[in-house]
């Protein structure tokens, strides 16, 4: 067993019956229940999409039809980006450590807690609907006048249980925003918060403003396929384009909502495994804070080509060259924190190096898409898919398994094994690249998205292409087996084996339901891997 | 008042628990602005399309059930405020009967509202075949009018399961309307969903009848 | 797979803009490279240099590395973002015009084909046939769903919009024959919705389009239509009905209602047909029925062409 005060349980053996996990209040219960529910929905995600790729292998469609690959993409979409996305970090790292972090108890309702959950299953249940009724091929961004007025499926399944879904973020969010004020210890101030909590507060005011914008836009889809109202049909005066102003006013905070936890993590993991205390802490706040705000002004980039004036391209463009700012000064404080520090190897570090590269390069073809004349040739082609995955998968699945990995010993009170962690992030860095790369290049070649059948002169990266998502595919399957068979044949984990700061590392490992069992001791400075003044203390990742 | 019977789990100062519910609800109230703020831009969009569609219907929606239900429902926010100055002075029997008051009310609003969707079925005024206006856009307004008063009516109804529960909760121990931070954070509701209605009302009701 | 090594790894600059648009993809592409590369040797520089066990020094950050210095580069990448920002997108500030001579030809949309017409009739499927170094100008809509009509070697790309008519003007450069996809994704077989785009010389151009079998004019269309719909029964000029008239119509200024004027331009004549009651012209009552319904989309761009070809009518004394 872990180093706790002798009898009191850890939260995992603190009542092992189905209903003490199916009533729980307890935040580290909650996160780890979003965490089994996600990591379902993303092999399900996984899945659909190694269908879709193994299809493109030839360019004559002839593995599905043509109906059977556009439900494919379409249910990848929806379950990567509601499903899994959107409440990962927050709803399973964010769930757990939030309260550890600031030295709480728990969060300030655990009960809406619960009830967040609920509300995610509630939607799941309807996605898994949608599947057994065939699936639905509106695309992830049910464009009208398609969705409402041609599509055949389940989209009414579909859209309710993103609308569901939705109500989860939200409470999620008000519970986060009311915990960062209200619960933290005495002398966590605002400015010694881990920027962890930082942007699960930032990320927590997109949820909590953007969602309904979302939620209204799918009733209004919903009230239009099945009472018949009109409102976005242009045959009788409505029209698509507002639609897409509505999706995308929500859809482009949403990107930030799932970026925002990431860029979190890996100020965590960085400053550990640097032993270095972050450069620039308040840029950094400043930094998300102003990612949160201005990310709500950009949302038009998405249209370029919609027929919207030129005025508008031009405000957005505008616009979305600034929103790349603060990004970017996020990158040079994690690169400028490695400046003489400590640097080790384990995993969680190797995910922060790929997040890097990767987000790097996400956020760069970000600005070829803010440009106008260049998206105009590039928008709706693969240039664009890779884009997002660079900074989708490359940044916030990095960033997620990178603190999985960092965090799995406070969770589960066990070590994973590390050769095996580290072959693993290797093999996904390779596999994510090859099989994103040549997206760039077929995009820019005009090869379009969503695309079924293509001409032969893009199956040489295509072929590339499914290459990768193979060894990319695999390299997932890795820490599914060796993290759950720590649980079993791991080492146990002390209190703090990375020898990290936080006040999450002062909670035995795992830790008992109410947290702390003696008050932790909150430092003058975040971070404070080293005295801020005087020579740093040499190797042994001894601080004083 | 540090009544600790009324401390939940984390909390550990009955005065922080109410604050922080309190902020809770703020946020909450912040995301159903921005879900009728999305329905209202999308109303002034199709408004500034089909400014004549927009007008001759707006002269179908029913005057008399709009404006009564405008009295009822702000009424309602008195009384509900009312509630919350008598509890606060830990007058819990008026503020139980004040509570009974406005659940009386958003009940009566929403029987109203029932009655007014009756008589606009009975004029046919659903999109679709049989729709009585020919001028192009007034469909779009009556979309808009029934999703719209649709989804207030939805929040009403749950801010009457939520009047309701301070009723049940308080009815053995009418120092919980104090003691916990329920009756504050349904109060703060119950006002948001009058003033959507307060911006309903000009929207559906007074377009097209400013003028002959 | 030997058809797989038949790839390209270029594209046709075949518009004007081309060149333009490629040159600015390649500028951000080498300041993308130069951001990534420098980081990406910080980074090396790092990690062995700071490894842990490694004999660099270590200790508090030099003086010059202080607040300054990140202010200093936050401002350098606001200027570069204005920077390219102003390049390579404040060009786009004014669209082109559309000018005389332009070949106006009018594309129509629909799952899954698109269906191209040239100004004397001659109609294509999945197919357009152009002139090289001549103006073109598209006047597009779409039947059923939003697509989008796209040419990578053109670099351009433009949605397609259901009853409503959306523009893509560009000038031809390079012979030869380019794609023309879909990149609005529109239902079952959107990726199967692809033609053909064949830029000739002008000459060969000519020869092709007087083979073509030559449907009927848009304008001959219109006329048609117009007999169809019974338009004239209040807009002919012996008609008892008080309608606008509309010879000459097109062009010219109109009053309102409202007291406004607008330019009775190509939108207006659309939204007179199908929403006769945005515009109601000075001097008469709102009374005809609106046509948006009835007529599709290339319905309604052939009732324009029609309208805006018929000749002012002498003054009725």
């Amino acid at each position: 067993m872990s180093e706790t005060l002798s009898a009191i349980p850890d939260y995992l053996h603190d009542g092992t019956t189905l209903r003490s996990w199916l009533f729980t209040t307890d935040h580290k219960r909650i996160g780890i229940l979003f965490a089994l529910a996600i990591t379902v929905f993303f092999f399900i995600g996984g899945t659909a999409i190694s269908i879709v790729r193994l299809d493109l292998l030839t360019p004559a469609g002839d593995l599905v039809s043509d109906d059977t690959y556009n439900r494919l993409f379409t249910i990848h979409g929806i379950i990567m980006v509601w499903f899994f996305l959107i409440p990962s970090i927050p709803a399973t790292l964010g769930n757990f450590l939030l309260p550890l972090m600031i030295g709480a108890e728990d969060l300030a309702f655990p009960r809406l807690n619960l009830l967040s959950w609920y509300l995610y299953m509630g939607g799941a249940t309807f996605t898994v609907l949608t599947l057994i009724l065939g699936g639905v091929d509106t695309g992830w961004t049910f464009y009208t006048p398609y969705s409402t007025m041609f599509a055949n499926g389940a989209v009414l399944t579909a859209a309710a249980g993103v609308l569901i879904s939705g109500f989860s973020s939200v409470l999620t969010g008000v519970n986060f925003i009311a915990t960062t004020h209200a619960l933290r210890a005495p002398g966590m101030t605002w400015f010694r918060l881990p920027l962890f909590v930082w942007s699960m507060y930032a990320t927590s005011l997109v949820m909590v403003l953007a969602t309904p914008v979302l939620a209204m836009t799918l009733v209004l889809v919903m009230a239009e396929r099945w009472l018949g109202l009109p409102i976005f049909d242009p045959s009788r005066g409505g029209d698509p384009i507002l639609f897409q102003h509505l999706f995308w006013f929500y859809s482009h905070p949403a990107v930030y909502i799932m970026i925002l936890p990431a860029m979190g993590v890996v100020s965590e993991l960085i400053a550990c495994f640097a032993r270095r205390r972050l450069f620039g802490y308040s840029f950094m706040v400043y930094a998300l804070v102003a990612i949160a705000v201005i990310g709500f002004f950009v949302w038009g980039h998405h249209m370029f080509v919609s027929g919207q004036s030129a005025y508008a391209n031009i405000v957005f463009s505008f616009l979305s060259f600034m929103v790349a700012v603060p990004s970017a000064i996020k990158v040079f404080n994690w690169t400028a924190t490695l400046y003489r520090g400590s640097i080790s190897f384990e995993a969680p570090m190797l995910y922060a190096f790929g997040f890097l590269g990767l987000f790097t390069v996400g956020g760069l073809t970000g600005l070829f898409l803010a440009t106008v004349p260049i998206d105009i040739h590039v928008t709706d082609t693969y240039f664009v898919v890779a884009h997002f995955h660079y900074i989708m998968v490359g940044g916030s699945v990095c960033a997620y398994l990178g603190g999985l990995h960092f965090w799995w010993p406070k969770i589960t009170g066990k070590l994973y094994p590390e050769a095996w962690a580290r072959f693993a992030a290797i093999l996904m860095f390779f596999g994510f690249n090859l099989t994103f790369f040549p997206q760039f290049v077929m995009g820019y070649l005009g090869m379009p998205r969503r695309y079924h059948v293509y001409p032969p002169e893009f199956q040489i990266y295509h072929v590339l292409s499914t290459s990768g998502a193979v060894v990319l595919g695999t390299a997932y399957f890795l820490p599914l087996a060796y993290l759950l068979g720590s649980l079993w044949w791991g080492r146990n984990a002390g209190i703090n084996p990375w020898k990290a700061k936080g006040l999450e590392w002062q909670a035995p490992s795992p830790p008992p339901h109410k947290n702390f069992p003696v008050p932790p001791h909150v430092p003058d400075e975040p971070y404070d891997y080293h005295p801020k003044e005087g020579p740093l203390a040499e190797a042994a990742g001894d601080v004083s | 008042m540090s009544d600790s019977a009324y401390l939940r789990p984390p909390w550990k100062n009955l005065e922080r628990q109410h604050q922080a519910v309190t902020l809770g609800i703020w946020a909450f109230l912040g995301s159903e602005v921005l879900l009728f703020a999305g329905l209202f831009a999308g109303y002034s969009v199709y408004r500034g399309l089909h400014p004549a569609g927009f007008l001759a219907a707006g002269r179908e929606t029913s005057i008399v059930f709009g404006t009564v239900n405008t009295a009822i429902l702000m009424t309602s926010s008195l009384t509900m405020a009312m509630a919350g100055r008598t509890a606060k002075a830990r007058l819990f029997h008026a503020a139980r009967i004040l509570l009974f008051a406005t659940f009386a009310l958003g009940l009566l609003f929403l029987v109203l509202k029932g009655f007014e969707y009756r008589e606009d079925i009975h004029k046919h005024l659903i999109p679709g075949p049989g729709f009585p206006i020919s001028v192009e856009g007034a469909a779009l307004f009556f979309s808009f009018y029934w999703v719209m008063t649709g989804i207030h009516a939805t929040h009403v109804t749950g801010g009457l399961v939520a009047v309701l529960r301070l009723i049940v909760t308080s009815r053995n121990d009418t120092a919980w309307l104090a003691g916990s931070g329920s009756q504050e954070a349904t109060a703060l509701y119950w006002h948001l969903v009058d003033m959507i209605w307060i911006i309903l009302y000009p929207l559906l009701y007074l377009a097209g009848r400013t003028h002959g | 797979m030997a058809a797989m090594m038949d790839f390209k790894l270029s594209l046709p600059e075949a518009s004007q803009n081309a060149q333009q648009v490629d040159i600015a993809f390649f500028s951000v592409l080498a300041i993308s490279g130069v951001i990534l590369l420098t980081l990406l040797v910080l980074l090396l520089i790092f990690i062995v240099r700071y490894r842990k066990g490694s004999r660099a020094k270590r200790g508090p950050l030099p003086e010059w590395l202080k607040r300054e210095f990140e202010l200093g580069w936050t401002s350098a990448t606001i200027f570069l973002a204005i920077f390219i920002f102003w390049w390579f997108v404040g060009g786009s500030i004014f669209p082109p015009r559309a000018f005389p001579g332009q070949l106006e030809i009018h594309v129509v949309a629909k799952q899954w084909m698109w269906k191209t017409e040239h100004p004397d009739g001659a109609r294509e499927i999945d197919a357009l046939h152009l002139p090289v170094n001549t103006p073109v100008r598209l006047v597009m809509t779409s039947e059923d769903v939003i697509h989008s009509f796209f040419v990578p070697a053109f670099r351009l790309k433009q949605d397609v919009l259901p009853m409503i008519t959306t523009e893509l003007e560009f000038t031809p450069t390079e012979l030869g024959t380019f794609h023309l996809f879909c990149a609005e994704y529109c239902g079952a077989q959107h990726s199967r919705m692809t033609g053909q785009i064949t830029v000739m010389t002008q000459s060969q151009y000519a020869r092709w389009l007087r083979l073509q079998p030559h449907g009927d004019s848009l304008v001959r269309e219109g006329e048609t239509l117009y007999a169809k719909f019974g338009c004239g029964a209040c807009h002919a000029p012996t008609s008892r009905i008080q309608a606008p008239k509309l010879g000459g119509i097109a062009g010219q200024a109109v009053a309102l209602q409202t007291g406004a004027r607008v330019v009775a331009d190509d939108a207006y004549l659309r939204r007179s047909i199908t929403d006769p009651r945005a515009d109601i012209v000075a001097g008469f009552t709102p009374i005809m029925p609106s046509y948006g319904a009835v007529a599709t989309s290339s319905e309604v761009e052939a009732l324009v062409a029609y309208v805006k070809a018929l000749p002012k009518e002498e003054q009725q004394p």
